[in-house]
């Protein structure tokens, strides 16, 4: 979706709000809305792409207002409601533990599969297909249209466009792909600098 | 400053923790209410163990932070086969150091050079190399960073006080999948004489994110 969230390339958006020796969380409800986010990550009822779109889905003038913890807040009573977590009190044992809870092993899949094939290599000249995807995706406005080499090949990762919206992880080959500054951004853009961007095959096409 | 809920002083006191130090007369935030209500519910129906929530708060602000990544970079600068792993598979250097706890899966290290800049953002999100740096700060996460970085990085180095050499290739990483990037910087002129702890004291988190050269 052409949501605020993809914010790449726009001006006027504020301050950074740079702090010098800046606390991990600035008060303790941050703190325990970070650690409820992991305790109920660790049941998969809703997996990280849709976990993503559900925050960029918040209104627009609401993402652009909350802080960054009130937006994990806002979508986690959505979800609260959505997934109906209350509806029913059957017994439940809590899936993170302390013991699991210091492991921050992010537990993401192999990316090597052989038995998929990569229809591009590293030194291909792509473009950036120009499409509007309806849903969740991460490949941002700035590159659509825009021609680029491919860096590197990641191997084969989970498709969040399908698998934000429960339609399958439909994993296929993600690559490195380079796009010119001056391509993206035009002359005010150094002609030496670059923007690499991790794309998965089907934003792509062979250019 | 969150706005002060006014009035129930008394009876929110309750939901305050006690064990840092602050003005007794706070009372919490909406969201700070909001929260504490959105974790009873979920450890009422049996999702969450509010002991495990201690435990991952401990370690985020305890265990993990700055101080693994610039271990990692004052161990490159001091040993090439360790920087040549570095490079070639964070994962296996991490496990290397005993970080096996922490090791993130396609964790990829950039070489800044004399002739290369490096500078990390996630123009979509936050997304950010946590097991090896801890978690963001503000100023990554603000969409100010977000938004310029891809369009001006030498602009957005500026602003953090630094300037990139006109001859210098900056190259900017947009974290859009699951790969985390974090940067290896240039190892300062006159350390010669330095050991690795205090290597590791000059390099801060703003360095393995390139907005310091």
């Amino acid at each position: 979706m052409n949501g605020v969230h993809d914010m790449g390339g726009m001006e006027g958006l504020g301050d950074y709000g740079y702090e010098v020796d800046e606390p991990v969380f600035h008060s303790p409800w941050e703190a325990r809305m970070y650690a409820l986010n992991r305790a109920m990550a660790a049941w998969r009822i809703w997996n990280l792409d849709a976990w993503r779109h559900d925050i960029e889905r918040l209104p627009a003038h609401e993402y652009l207002r909350m802080s960054y913890y009130e937006k994990w807040l806002t979508a986690m009573e959505k979800r609260v409601v959505t997934y109906k977590l209350l509806e029913s009190s059957v017994p439940r044992v809590p899936k993170l533990t302390p013991e699991s809870a210091t492991r921050l092993n992010r537990g993401l899949t192999s990316s090597v599969d052989p038995t998929v094939p990569a229809a591009f290599q590293p030194g291909d000249r792509v473009r950036a297909r120009q499409i509007q995807p309806p849903g969740h995706t991460r490949l941002p406005r700035y590159v659509r249209g825009h021609y680029g080499i491919i860096h590197a090949d990641h191997g084969v990762h989970i498709f969040p466009d399908t698998n934000a919206h429960y339609q399958g992880k439909n994993r296929h080959h993600l690559y490195s792909v380079r796009f010119s500054a001056q391509d993206l951004w035009g002359p005010s853009a150094k002609a030496q600098d670059s923007i690499y961007l991790d794309l998965w095959e089907a934003y792509l096409e062979a250019a | 400053m969150a706005p002060l809920l006014q009035g129930g002083g008394a009876f929110l006191c309750y939901f305050i923790r006690m064990d840092h130090d602050h003005d007794h007369s706070d009372v919490p935030s909406d969201l700070a209410l909001r929260v504490k209500a959105l974790e009873s519910l979920l450890v009422e129906h049996g999702y969450v163990d509010p002991a495990a929530l201690d435990a991952v708060i401990e370690t985020m602000e305890q265990k993990v932070g700055p101080h693994v990544g610039a271990r990692l970079v004052a161990k490159a600068w001091v040993d090439p086969s360790f920087k040549a792993l570095l490079l070639q598979d964070a994962s296996a250097a991490l496990t290397q150091l005993g970080y096996e706890e922490y090791v993130g899966a396609h964790t990829v290290v950039l070489e800044n050079t004399p002739a290369v800049h490096n500078l990390v953002v996630c123009t979509l999100c936050s997304c950010y190399p946590w097991t090896v740096l801890g978690l963001p700060p503000v100023w990554y996460k603000s969409h100010a960073y977000r938004s310029r970085a891809v369009i001006d990085p030498r602009g957005v180095i500026q602003d953090f006080g630094g300037s990139i050499p006109e001859d210098v290739e900056v190259r900017v990483w947009d974290s859009t999948a699951e790969l985390r990037y974090f940067v290896l910087p240039e190892r300062p002129g006159g350390t010669d004489g330095l050991g690795e702890e205090e290597l590791a004291a000059l390099v801060s988190r703003d360095h393995m994110v390139g907005v310091k050269r």
